[in-house]
Protein backbone atom coordinates (compact mmCIF):
# COMPACT_ATOMS: atom_id res chain seq x y z
CA UNK A 1 0.00 0.00 0.00
CA UNK A 2 1.42 3.69 -1.17
CA UNK A 3 1.55 6.31 1.82
CA UNK A 4 -1.12 8.87 1.43
CA UNK A 5 0.19 12.43 1.52
CA UNK A 6 -1.43 14.09 4.14
CA UNK A 7 -3.01 16.95 2.64
CA UNK A 8 -4.81 14.76 0.85
CA UNK A 9 -8.34 14.17 1.70
CA UNK A 10 -9.17 10.36 1.74
CA UNK A 11 -12.07 8.36 2.37
CA UNK A 12 -10.91 7.34 5.88
CA UNK A 13 -10.97 11.07 6.53
CA UNK A 14 -14.38 11.12 5.50
CA UNK A 15 -15.60 8.36 7.30
CA UNK A 16 -14.03 9.85 10.36
CA UNK A 17 -15.45 13.08 10.54
CA UNK A 18 -18.81 11.36 9.49
CA UNK A 19 -18.64 9.02 12.41
CA UNK A 20 -17.78 11.46 14.77
CA UNK A 21 -20.75 13.53 13.67
CA UNK A 22 -23.22 11.05 14.12
CA UNK A 23 -21.99 10.13 17.09
CA UNK A 24 -21.68 13.51 18.22
CA UNK A 25 -25.71 14.38 17.81
CA UNK A 26 -26.45 10.68 19.05
CA UNK A 27 -24.77 10.81 22.49
CA UNK A 28 -26.69 14.86 22.60
CA UNK A 29 -29.88 12.84 21.73
CA UNK A 30 -29.30 10.26 24.33
CA UNK A 31 -27.99 13.05 27.03
CA UNK A 32 -31.16 14.96 26.61
CA UNK A 33 -33.63 12.21 28.29
CA UNK A 34 -31.26 11.39 30.93
CA UNK A 35 -31.06 14.57 32.19
CA UNK A 36 -34.77 15.41 31.52
CA UNK A 37 -35.92 12.59 33.48
CA UNK A 38 -34.78 14.12 36.49
CA UNK A 39 -37.28 16.85 36.44
CA UNK A 40 -40.55 17.01 38.22
CA UNK A 41 -42.56 14.08 36.21
CA UNK A 42 -46.04 14.41 34.63
CA UNK A 43 -47.66 13.36 38.18
CA UNK A 44 -45.84 15.58 40.27
CA UNK A 45 -46.67 18.47 37.87
CA UNK A 46 -50.67 17.76 37.70
CA UNK A 47 -50.15 17.29 41.73
CA UNK A 48 -49.26 21.13 40.93
CA UNK A 49 -52.72 22.50 40.85
CA UNK A 50 -53.69 25.51 41.81
CA UNK A 51 -55.50 24.47 45.41
CA UNK A 52 -58.21 26.61 47.33
CA UNK A 53 -58.74 27.50 50.92
CA UNK A 54 -61.30 29.08 52.53
CA UNK A 55 -60.33 31.53 55.31
CA UNK A 56 -63.33 31.90 56.83
CA UNK A 57 -62.24 29.78 60.24
CA UNK A 58 -58.92 31.42 60.60
CA UNK A 59 -58.71 33.77 63.91
CA UNK A 60 -57.51 37.13 64.02
CA UNK A 61 -53.99 36.40 65.18
CA UNK A 62 -53.99 32.89 63.62
CA UNK A 63 -51.51 31.11 60.87
CA UNK A 64 -52.76 28.45 59.36
CA UNK A 65 -50.10 26.12 56.99
CA UNK A 66 -51.16 24.41 53.88
CA UNK A 67 -49.62 22.44 51.34
CA UNK A 68 -49.26 23.26 47.33
CA UNK A 69 -46.54 21.70 45.45
CA UNK A 70 -45.19 20.08 48.51
CA UNK A 71 -44.22 23.64 49.96
CA UNK A 72 -45.59 25.05 53.12
CA UNK A 73 -47.82 27.88 52.59
CA UNK A 74 -48.38 30.07 56.05
CA UNK A 75 -51.73 31.93 55.82
CA UNK A 76 -51.80 34.37 58.45
CA UNK A 77 -54.96 36.80 60.00
CA UNK A 78 -52.79 39.50 61.04
CA UNK A 79 -53.99 41.83 63.82
CA UNK A 80 -53.93 45.62 63.88
CA UNK A 81 -51.07 45.89 65.58
CA UNK A 82 -48.97 43.49 63.01
CA UNK A 83 -49.97 45.37 60.40
CA UNK A 84 -49.09 48.68 62.09
CA UNK A 85 -45.33 46.67 62.74
CA UNK A 86 -44.77 46.42 59.19
CA UNK A 87 -45.94 49.47 57.93
CA UNK A 88 -44.22 51.47 59.93
CA UNK A 89 -40.53 50.75 58.70
CA UNK A 90 -38.40 53.18 56.43
CA UNK A 91 -38.42 51.09 53.72
CA UNK A 92 -35.07 51.77 51.54
CA UNK A 93 -33.32 50.90 54.93
CA UNK A 94 -34.45 46.72 54.66
CA UNK A 95 -32.35 44.25 53.32
CA UNK A 96 -34.29 43.57 50.36
CA UNK A 97 -36.88 46.32 49.87
CA UNK A 98 -40.55 45.59 49.80
CA UNK A 99 -43.54 47.93 51.00
CA UNK A 100 -45.90 45.68 52.77
CA UNK A 101 -48.59 46.84 50.61
CA UNK A 102 -46.68 45.23 48.02
CA UNK A 103 -46.83 41.90 49.82
CA UNK A 104 -50.74 41.88 50.61
CA UNK A 105 -53.52 42.32 47.95
CA UNK A 106 -55.18 45.56 48.17
CA UNK A 107 -57.56 45.89 50.68
CA UNK A 108 -56.91 42.52 52.28
CA UNK A 109 -54.30 44.01 54.50
CA UNK A 110 -54.81 41.85 57.40
CA UNK A 111 -54.39 38.24 54.78
CA UNK A 112 -50.55 37.55 54.42
CA UNK A 113 -49.63 34.36 52.03
CA UNK A 114 -46.25 33.03 52.55
CA UNK A 115 -44.77 30.48 51.11
CA UNK A 116 -42.94 29.39 54.69
CA UNK A 117 -39.49 28.32 53.80
CA UNK A 118 -36.42 30.28 54.55
CA UNK A 119 -34.78 31.78 51.63
CA UNK A 120 -31.58 31.01 53.11
CA UNK A 121 -31.19 27.35 52.99
CA UNK A 122 -34.77 25.75 53.19
CA UNK A 123 -35.66 25.15 56.79
CA UNK A 124 -39.56 25.62 57.79
CA UNK A 125 -39.56 29.31 59.91
CA UNK A 126 -41.35 29.51 63.51
CA UNK A 127 -44.60 32.12 63.06
CA UNK A 128 -44.99 34.33 66.26
CA UNK A 129 -41.21 34.59 67.07
CA UNK A 130 -38.08 36.38 66.66
CA UNK A 131 -37.14 40.07 67.62
CA UNK A 132 -40.03 41.41 65.14
CA UNK A 133 -42.05 38.78 66.15
CA UNK A 134 -42.91 37.67 62.39
CA UNK A 135 -40.88 34.34 61.99
CA UNK A 136 -37.63 33.18 63.25
CA UNK A 137 -35.80 30.40 60.75
CA UNK A 138 -34.27 28.10 63.73
CA UNK A 139 -31.72 26.52 61.75
CA UNK A 140 -29.36 29.67 61.04
CA UNK A 141 -30.70 32.35 62.66
CA UNK A 142 -32.74 34.41 60.06
CA UNK A 143 -35.07 37.13 61.33
CA UNK A 144 -38.34 37.94 59.32
CA UNK A 145 -41.41 40.92 60.33
CA UNK A 146 -44.61 40.55 60.00
CA UNK A 147 -44.64 41.02 56.55
CA UNK A 148 -42.40 37.97 55.82
CA UNK A 149 -39.98 40.39 55.39
CA UNK A 150 -35.91 39.35 55.84
CA UNK A 151 -34.31 41.60 58.62
CA UNK A 152 -31.32 39.83 59.67
CA UNK A 153 -29.45 36.73 59.64
CA UNK A 154 -27.97 35.18 56.34
CA UNK A 155 -31.26 34.88 54.27
CA UNK A 156 -31.07 36.67 51.22
CA UNK A 157 -34.75 37.70 50.50
CA UNK A 158 -37.63 38.20 51.82
CA UNK A 159 -40.01 34.99 52.26
CA UNK A 160 -41.27 34.46 48.90
CA UNK A 161 -45.21 35.09 47.97
CA UNK A 162 -47.26 32.11 46.43
CA UNK A 163 -49.05 32.92 43.26
CA UNK A 164 -53.00 33.12 44.49
CA UNK A 165 -55.68 35.65 44.28
CA UNK A 166 -58.99 36.42 45.96
CA UNK A 167 -61.69 33.57 44.57
CA UNK A 168 -64.28 35.35 47.38
CA UNK A 169 -63.92 37.47 50.67
CA UNK A 170 -62.95 34.54 52.38
CA UNK A 171 -61.73 32.08 50.34
CA UNK A 172 -58.14 32.49 47.99
CA UNK A 173 -56.83 29.95 45.32
CA UNK A 174 -53.08 29.23 45.65
CA UNK A 175 -51.46 28.56 42.32
CA UNK B 1 9.28 1.09 42.36
CA UNK B 2 10.81 -2.57 41.48
CA UNK B 3 10.58 -5.26 43.87
CA UNK B 4 13.20 -6.71 46.16
CA UNK B 5 12.58 -9.74 44.34
CA UNK B 6 10.52 -11.24 40.87
CA UNK B 7 8.19 -13.48 40.97
CA UNK B 8 8.73 -16.95 39.91
CA UNK B 9 5.46 -18.95 39.11
CA UNK B 10 5.69 -22.66 40.78
CA UNK B 11 4.30 -25.44 39.65
CA UNK B 12 3.05 -26.10 36.02
CA UNK B 13 -0.11 -24.43 36.60
CA UNK B 14 0.70 -21.67 38.22
CA UNK B 15 3.47 -21.25 34.94
CA UNK B 16 0.39 -21.91 32.88
CA UNK B 17 -1.52 -19.03 34.50
CA UNK B 18 1.49 -16.63 34.34
CA UNK B 19 1.73 -16.65 30.67
CA UNK B 20 -1.88 -16.03 30.17
CA UNK B 21 -2.97 -14.07 32.69
CA UNK B 22 -0.26 -12.89 35.30
CA UNK B 23 -2.41 -11.51 38.17
CA UNK B 24 -0.41 -13.38 40.71
CA UNK B 25 3.02 -11.46 39.97
CA UNK B 26 1.20 -8.58 40.00
CA UNK B 27 -0.05 -9.22 43.75
CA UNK B 28 2.85 -10.36 44.61
CA UNK B 29 4.80 -7.18 43.19
CA UNK B 30 2.44 -5.10 44.82
CA UNK B 31 1.44 -6.31 48.00
CA UNK B 32 4.71 -8.90 48.85
CA UNK B 33 7.57 -7.90 47.49
CA UNK B 34 6.76 -4.20 47.06
CA UNK B 35 9.49 -2.67 48.60
CA UNK B 36 8.12 0.18 51.95
CA UNK B 37 10.60 2.38 53.62
CA UNK B 38 11.99 0.93 56.56
CA UNK B 39 10.84 3.76 58.97
CA UNK B 40 7.55 3.80 58.76
CA UNK B 41 5.14 4.43 61.55
CA UNK B 42 1.48 3.30 63.05
CA UNK B 43 0.20 6.84 60.92
CA UNK B 44 1.04 5.04 57.89
CA UNK B 45 -1.22 1.76 58.21
CA UNK B 46 -4.31 4.27 57.78
CA UNK B 47 -4.81 3.37 53.91
CA UNK B 48 -5.09 -0.14 54.65
CA UNK B 49 -7.94 0.58 57.66
CA UNK B 50 -9.46 2.82 54.55
CA UNK B 51 -9.36 -0.30 52.33
CA UNK B 52 -10.96 -2.40 55.02
CA UNK B 53 -13.71 0.06 55.90
CA UNK B 54 -14.62 0.87 52.28
CA UNK B 55 -15.12 -3.11 51.94
CA UNK B 56 -17.08 -3.09 55.12
CA UNK B 57 -19.42 -0.41 54.12
CA UNK B 58 -20.35 -1.97 50.51
CA UNK B 59 -20.93 -5.45 52.31
CA UNK B 60 -23.13 -4.17 55.12
CA UNK B 61 -24.90 -1.88 52.85
CA UNK B 62 -25.87 -4.49 50.55
CA UNK B 63 -27.20 -6.34 52.89
CA UNK B 64 -29.01 -3.80 54.15
CA UNK B 65 -30.52 -2.96 50.66
CA UNK B 66 -31.80 -6.35 50.98
CA UNK B 67 -34.33 -5.67 53.35
CA UNK B 68 -34.49 -1.52 52.64
CA UNK B 69 -38.00 -0.10 50.85
CA UNK B 70 -36.40 3.44 49.08
CA UNK B 71 -40.09 4.68 49.20
CA UNK B 72 -41.23 8.09 51.04
CA UNK B 73 -44.14 5.93 53.00
CA UNK B 74 -41.79 2.98 53.64
CA UNK B 75 -38.42 4.03 53.89
CA UNK B 76 -38.80 4.82 57.53
CA UNK B 77 -40.50 1.73 58.95
CA UNK B 78 -38.47 -0.42 56.46
CA UNK B 79 -35.55 0.92 58.43
CA UNK B 80 -37.36 -0.28 61.78
CA UNK B 81 -37.94 -3.20 60.24
CA UNK B 82 -34.46 -4.01 60.32
CA UNK B 83 -33.83 -3.14 63.29
CA UNK B 84 -36.59 -5.21 64.82
CA UNK B 85 -37.58 -7.66 62.32
CA UNK B 86 -34.33 -8.88 60.88
CA UNK B 87 -32.14 -11.60 62.08
CA UNK B 88 -28.78 -9.61 63.12
CA UNK B 89 -30.45 -6.27 61.03
CA UNK B 90 -29.41 -4.25 64.57
CA UNK B 91 -26.37 -5.14 64.05
CA UNK B 92 -25.86 -5.19 60.47
CA UNK B 93 -27.32 -1.33 60.87
CA UNK B 94 -25.20 0.00 63.39
CA UNK B 95 -22.18 -1.57 61.51
CA UNK B 96 -22.98 0.40 58.79
CA UNK B 97 -23.84 3.21 60.35
CA UNK B 98 -20.84 3.89 63.12
CA UNK B 99 -18.67 2.26 60.18
CA UNK B 100 -19.37 5.44 57.96
CA UNK B 101 -18.26 7.38 61.11
CA UNK B 102 -15.29 5.03 61.50
CA UNK B 103 -14.54 5.91 58.00
CA UNK B 104 -14.21 9.27 58.22
CA UNK B 105 -12.17 9.17 61.65
CA UNK B 106 -9.74 7.16 59.94
CA UNK B 107 -9.40 8.95 56.50
CA UNK B 108 -9.26 12.43 58.58
CA UNK B 109 -6.31 10.96 60.06
CA UNK B 110 -5.24 9.86 56.99
CA UNK B 111 -5.26 13.59 55.68
CA UNK B 112 -3.61 14.72 58.59
CA UNK B 113 -0.72 12.05 57.91
CA UNK B 114 -0.25 13.46 54.56
CA UNK B 115 -0.31 17.41 55.49
CA UNK B 116 2.35 16.74 58.43
CA UNK B 117 4.76 14.63 56.30
CA UNK B 118 4.72 16.41 53.05
CA UNK B 119 3.20 13.25 51.21
CA UNK B 120 1.49 15.54 48.34
CA UNK B 121 4.91 17.05 47.41
CA UNK B 122 6.84 16.24 43.97
CA UNK B 123 6.45 13.57 42.83
CA UNK B 124 2.89 12.67 44.36
CA UNK B 125 0.65 15.61 43.84
CA UNK B 126 -1.38 12.91 41.18
CA UNK B 127 -1.18 10.81 44.28
CA UNK B 128 -2.89 13.72 46.70
CA UNK B 129 -5.79 14.73 44.46
CA UNK B 130 -6.71 11.17 43.69
CA UNK B 131 -7.07 11.42 47.58
CA UNK B 132 -8.99 14.69 48.03
CA UNK B 133 -11.72 13.16 44.68
CA UNK B 134 -11.96 9.99 47.02
CA UNK B 135 -12.82 12.46 49.77
CA UNK B 136 -15.13 14.29 48.28
CA UNK B 137 -17.10 11.37 47.02
CA UNK B 138 -16.99 9.82 50.42
CA UNK B 139 -18.49 13.26 51.19
CA UNK B 140 -21.55 12.90 48.80
CA UNK B 141 -22.23 9.29 49.61
CA UNK B 142 -22.35 9.78 53.28
CA UNK B 143 -24.70 12.64 53.00
CA UNK B 144 -26.70 10.91 50.38
CA UNK B 145 -27.03 7.92 52.84
CA UNK B 146 -27.88 9.86 56.14
CA UNK B 147 -30.65 10.54 53.48
CA UNK B 148 -32.37 7.53 53.36
CA UNK B 149 -33.26 6.30 56.62
CA UNK B 150 -35.88 9.48 55.93
CA UNK B 151 -36.56 10.45 59.59
CA UNK B 152 -36.48 14.13 60.41
CA UNK B 153 -32.63 14.97 60.21
CA UNK B 154 -32.78 12.95 56.98
CA UNK B 155 -35.46 15.24 55.26
CA UNK B 156 -33.59 18.07 56.67
CA UNK B 157 -30.19 17.57 55.62
CA UNK B 158 -31.40 16.89 52.36
CA UNK B 159 -33.05 20.08 52.34
CA UNK B 160 -30.57 22.22 53.75
CA UNK B 161 -27.67 20.41 51.33
CA UNK B 162 -29.90 20.59 47.94
CA UNK B 163 -30.26 24.37 48.36
CA UNK B 164 -26.83 24.82 48.52
CA UNK B 165 -27.61 25.21 45.05
CA UNK B 166 -29.97 27.54 44.91
CA UNK B 167 -27.15 30.38 46.24
CA UNK B 168 -25.78 29.79 42.55
CA UNK B 169 -27.23 33.09 40.37
CA UNK B 170 -29.87 32.70 37.87
CA UNK B 171 -30.31 28.70 37.50
CA UNK B 172 -29.90 28.18 41.27
CA UNK B 173 -33.58 27.58 41.32
CA UNK B 174 -33.96 25.55 38.31
CA UNK B 175 -30.79 22.93 39.46
CA UNK B 176 -32.22 22.63 42.89
CA UNK B 177 -35.67 21.45 41.19
CA UNK B 178 -34.14 19.00 38.91
CA UNK B 179 -32.25 17.71 41.82
CA UNK B 180 -35.10 17.12 43.82
CA UNK B 181 -37.53 16.33 40.68
CA UNK B 182 -40.10 17.77 42.49
CA UNK B 183 -41.14 21.17 44.11
CA UNK B 184 -39.90 20.27 47.08
CA UNK B 185 -37.68 17.09 48.51
CA UNK B 186 -40.12 14.33 48.06
CA UNK B 187 -39.83 10.68 46.85
CA UNK B 188 -38.27 11.05 43.53
CA UNK B 189 -35.07 13.06 45.89
CA UNK B 190 -35.39 9.52 48.27
CA UNK B 191 -34.71 7.58 44.94
CA UNK B 192 -32.68 9.21 43.19
CA UNK B 193 -30.52 9.34 46.51
CA UNK B 194 -30.89 5.85 47.12
CA UNK B 195 -29.65 5.17 43.29
CA UNK B 196 -26.77 7.35 44.17
CA UNK B 197 -25.90 5.50 47.01
CA UNK B 198 -25.54 2.39 46.17
CA UNK B 199 -23.61 3.70 42.82
CA UNK B 200 -20.90 6.17 44.29
CA UNK B 201 -18.93 3.31 46.69
CA UNK B 202 -18.16 1.58 43.28
CA UNK B 203 -16.87 4.71 41.97
CA UNK B 204 -14.81 5.15 45.48
CA UNK B 205 -13.28 1.47 44.79
CA UNK B 206 -12.77 2.70 41.30
CA UNK B 207 -10.68 5.71 42.40
CA UNK B 208 -9.06 3.88 44.90
CA UNK B 209 -7.47 1.81 42.71
CA UNK B 210 -6.03 4.85 40.55
CA UNK B 211 -4.88 5.99 44.18
CA UNK B 212 -3.29 3.04 45.14
CA UNK B 213 -1.34 2.94 41.60
CA UNK B 214 0.04 6.20 41.86
CA UNK B 215 1.24 5.19 44.66
CA UNK B 216 3.53 2.28 43.91
CA UNK B 217 4.61 4.52 41.04
CA UNK B 218 5.72 6.94 42.93
CA UNK B 219 6.45 4.63 46.08
CA UNK B 220 5.37 5.85 49.88
CA UNK B 221 6.55 9.27 51.37
CA UNK B 222 8.11 8.12 55.03
CA UNK B 223 8.47 10.18 58.29
CA UNK B 224 12.02 11.70 57.25
CA UNK B 225 10.37 12.32 53.73
CA UNK B 226 13.47 11.21 52.44
CA UNK B 227 13.75 9.21 49.07
CA UNK B 228 14.83 5.15 49.68
CA UNK B 229 17.83 5.62 47.93
CA UNK B 230 19.33 2.09 48.80
CA UNK B 231 18.00 -1.87 49.86
CA UNK B 232 19.17 -0.63 53.10
CA UNK B 233 16.46 1.91 53.22
CA UNK B 234 13.27 -0.51 52.40
CA UNK B 235 12.13 -3.82 53.42
CA UNK B 236 9.40 -5.72 51.83
CA UNK B 237 6.15 -5.34 52.32
CA UNK B 238 5.17 -8.97 53.39
CA UNK B 239 5.88 -9.46 55.98
CA UNK B 240 6.74 -5.96 57.32
CA UNK B 241 3.63 -3.84 56.31
CA UNK B 242 1.33 -6.31 56.45
CA UNK B 243 1.79 -7.00 60.57
CA UNK B 244 1.90 -3.54 61.16
CA UNK B 245 -1.24 -2.89 59.24
CA UNK B 246 -2.59 -5.94 60.54
CA UNK B 247 -2.03 -5.33 63.78
CA UNK B 248 -3.38 -1.11 63.58
CA UNK B 249 -6.70 -2.85 61.43
CA UNK B 250 -7.35 -4.97 65.00
CA UNK B 251 -7.00 -2.35 66.96
CA UNK B 252 -9.16 -0.34 65.31
CA UNK B 253 -11.42 -2.66 64.56
CA UNK B 254 -11.85 -3.04 68.45
CA UNK B 255 -12.49 0.80 68.84
CA UNK B 256 -15.30 0.17 65.84
CA UNK B 257 -16.67 -2.57 67.70
CA UNK B 258 -17.06 -0.30 70.79
CA UNK B 259 -18.98 2.14 69.44
CA UNK B 260 -21.76 -0.70 67.44
CA UNK B 261 -21.95 -2.72 70.54
CA UNK B 262 -21.81 0.21 73.21
CA UNK B 263 -22.49 3.58 72.27
CA UNK B 264 -24.11 2.93 68.76
CA UNK B 265 -26.78 6.02 68.52
CA UNK B 266 -24.05 8.58 70.28
CA UNK B 267 -22.73 9.93 66.71
CA UNK B 268 -26.06 9.56 65.71
CA UNK B 269 -29.00 12.15 66.20
CA UNK B 270 -32.29 11.22 68.50
CA UNK B 271 -34.27 13.57 65.76
CA UNK B 272 -33.51 11.00 62.94
CA UNK B 273 -35.80 8.50 64.59
CA UNK B 274 -38.69 10.98 64.27
CA UNK B 275 -40.32 10.35 60.43
CA UNK B 276 -39.96 13.07 58.31
CA UNK B 277 -41.85 16.08 58.71
CA UNK B 278 -42.19 18.24 55.44
CA UNK B 279 -43.98 20.98 57.40
CA UNK B 280 -41.54 21.27 60.83
CA UNK B 281 -37.94 21.88 60.87
CA UNK B 282 -36.29 20.49 64.28
CA UNK B 283 -35.13 23.50 66.24
CA UNK B 284 -31.38 22.57 66.35
CA UNK B 285 -30.28 20.69 62.81
CA UNK B 286 -26.49 19.66 62.36
CA UNK B 287 -25.00 17.53 60.14
CA UNK B 288 -23.07 14.49 61.33
CA UNK B 289 -19.56 14.86 63.21
CA UNK B 290 -17.30 14.43 60.09
CA UNK B 291 -18.70 17.39 58.34
CA UNK B 292 -18.79 20.24 61.19
CA UNK B 293 -15.89 22.38 59.86
CA UNK B 294 -17.59 23.08 56.89
CA UNK B 295 -20.91 23.44 58.34
CA UNK B 296 -19.50 25.87 60.79
CA UNK B 297 -17.59 28.08 57.70
CA UNK B 298 -21.02 27.94 56.09
CA UNK B 299 -22.54 29.74 58.45
CA UNK B 300 -19.57 31.80 59.46
CA UNK B 301 -20.42 34.36 56.05
CA UNK B 302 -23.44 36.25 56.60
CA UNK B 303 -24.01 36.31 52.75
CA UNK B 304 -25.53 33.21 51.32
CA UNK B 305 -23.78 32.97 48.16
CA UNK B 306 -20.61 33.71 49.40
CA UNK B 307 -21.36 30.94 52.64
CA UNK B 308 -21.84 28.20 49.81
CA UNK B 309 -18.75 29.48 48.10
CA UNK B 310 -16.69 29.30 50.92
CA UNK B 311 -17.53 25.97 52.06
CA UNK B 312 -16.70 24.31 48.95
CA UNK B 313 -13.36 26.34 48.35
CA UNK B 314 -12.45 25.33 51.96
CA UNK B 315 -12.67 21.41 50.56
CA UNK B 316 -11.30 21.93 46.79
CA UNK B 317 -8.19 23.90 48.33
CA UNK B 318 -7.00 20.97 49.47
CA UNK B 319 -6.24 19.65 45.70
CA UNK B 320 -4.17 23.21 45.22
CA UNK B 321 -1.99 22.07 48.48
CA UNK B 322 0.98 20.81 46.55
CA UNK B 323 1.13 24.22 45.02
CA UNK B 324 0.25 26.07 48.09
CA UNK B 325 3.31 24.50 50.12
CA UNK B 326 6.44 26.22 48.62
CA UNK B 327 9.11 24.52 51.11
CA UNK B 328 11.02 21.97 49.47
CA UNK B 329 11.32 20.14 52.79
CA UNK B 330 8.81 17.56 52.89
CA UNK B 331 8.33 15.95 56.31
CA UNK B 332 7.23 18.38 59.49
CA UNK B 333 10.08 16.60 61.62
CA UNK B 334 12.87 18.86 59.79
CA UNK B 335 10.28 22.07 59.83
CA UNK B 336 10.33 23.24 63.09
CA UNK B 337 8.07 26.52 62.21
CA UNK B 338 5.51 24.54 59.90
CA UNK B 339 5.70 21.51 62.78
CA UNK B 340 3.70 24.61 65.11
CA UNK B 341 1.29 25.56 62.60
CA UNK B 342 0.55 21.97 61.81
CA UNK B 343 -0.81 21.88 65.11
CA UNK B 344 -2.34 25.16 65.08
CA UNK B 345 -4.17 24.14 61.71
CA UNK B 346 -5.58 20.62 63.61
CA UNK B 347 -6.59 22.52 66.51
CA UNK B 348 -8.43 25.21 64.45
CA UNK B 349 -9.98 22.40 62.66
CA UNK B 350 -11.28 20.60 65.84
CA UNK B 351 -12.57 24.18 66.77
CA UNK B 352 -14.28 24.80 63.78
CA UNK B 353 -15.92 21.03 64.17
CA UNK B 354 -17.05 22.34 67.73
CA UNK B 355 -18.12 25.45 66.64
CA UNK B 356 -20.64 23.88 63.42
CA UNK B 357 -22.31 21.96 66.27
CA UNK B 358 -23.38 24.86 68.56
CA UNK B 359 -26.23 27.64 67.76
CA UNK B 360 -25.18 30.38 65.20
CA UNK B 361 -25.55 33.25 67.54
CA UNK B 362 -23.77 35.65 69.53
CA UNK B 363 -19.90 34.65 70.35
CA UNK B 364 -20.19 31.32 68.80
CA UNK B 365 -20.73 33.05 65.28
CA UNK B 366 -17.58 35.26 66.10
CA UNK B 367 -14.99 32.84 66.86
CA UNK B 368 -16.13 30.70 63.74
CA UNK B 369 -15.44 33.75 61.29
CA UNK B 370 -12.02 34.09 62.99
CA UNK B 371 -11.26 30.29 62.79
CA UNK B 372 -12.60 30.82 58.67
CA UNK B 373 -10.14 33.38 58.63
CA UNK B 374 -8.07 31.38 60.11
CA UNK B 375 -8.40 28.10 57.70
CA UNK B 376 -8.22 29.87 55.07
CA UNK B 377 -4.76 32.00 55.86
CA UNK B 378 -2.96 28.47 56.52
CA UNK B 379 -3.12 27.49 53.00
CA UNK B 380 -2.87 31.29 51.13
CA UNK B 381 -0.79 32.88 53.49
CA UNK B 382 1.04 30.89 56.13
CA UNK B 383 2.46 28.13 53.34
CA UNK B 384 3.36 29.89 51.24
CA UNK B 385 5.64 32.48 53.63
CA UNK B 386 6.95 29.74 55.61
CA UNK B 387 8.93 27.83 52.22
CA UNK B 388 10.58 31.44 51.92
CA UNK B 389 11.38 31.88 55.35
CA UNK B 390 11.59 29.43 57.29
CA UNK B 391 15.13 27.84 58.45
CA UNK B 392 14.19 23.72 58.26
CA UNK B 393 16.88 21.36 60.42
CA UNK B 394 19.40 19.76 58.20
CA UNK B 395 18.21 16.34 56.22
CA UNK B 396 19.56 13.06 56.68
CA UNK B 397 21.84 11.61 54.15
CA UNK B 398 19.08 8.19 54.14
CA UNK B 399 16.31 7.05 55.53
CA UNK B 400 18.88 4.33 56.91
CA UNK B 401 20.97 6.78 58.32
CA UNK B 402 18.40 8.20 60.10
CA UNK B 403 17.02 5.22 61.54
CA UNK B 404 20.26 3.63 62.32
CA UNK B 405 22.64 6.42 62.87
CA UNK B 406 26.19 5.37 62.82
CA UNK B 407 25.44 1.67 62.13
CA UNK B 408 24.80 2.94 58.88
CA UNK B 409 28.30 3.58 57.32
CA UNK B 410 29.39 0.71 58.27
Amino acid sequence: MTTMSSAEHTRRDFLYIATGAVGAVGAAAVAWPLVSQMNPDASTVAAGAPIEVDLAPVAEGQVIKVFWRGKPIFITHRTKKEIDDARNVTVASLPDPQSDEQRVKPGKDQWLVLVGICTHLGCIPIAHQGSYDGYFCPCHGSVYDTSGRIRSGPAPTNLPLPPYEFVSDTKIRIG
Amino acid sequence: MSGHSTYQPQGAFMKWMERRLPIVSLVHSSFVAYPTPRNLNYWWTFGGILSLMLMVQIITGIVLVMHYTPHETLAFSSIEHIMRDVNYGWLIRYLHANGAAMFFLAVYIHIFRGMYYGSYKDPREVLWILGVIIYVLMMATGFMGYVLPWGQMSFWAATVITNLFSAIPVVGETIVTWLWGGYSVGNPTLQRFFSLHYLLPFAIVGVVVLHVWALHVVGQNNPTGVEPKSEKDTVPFTPHATVKDGFMMVVFLIVYAWFVFYLPNYLGHADNYIPANPAVTPAHIVPEWYYLPFYAILRAIPDKLMGVIALFASILILAFLPWLDTSKVRSARYRPLYRQFFWIFVAVCIGLGWLGAKPAEGGYVIAARVLTFYYFAHFLIVLPLLGMFEKTRPLPNSISESVLGGQSKA
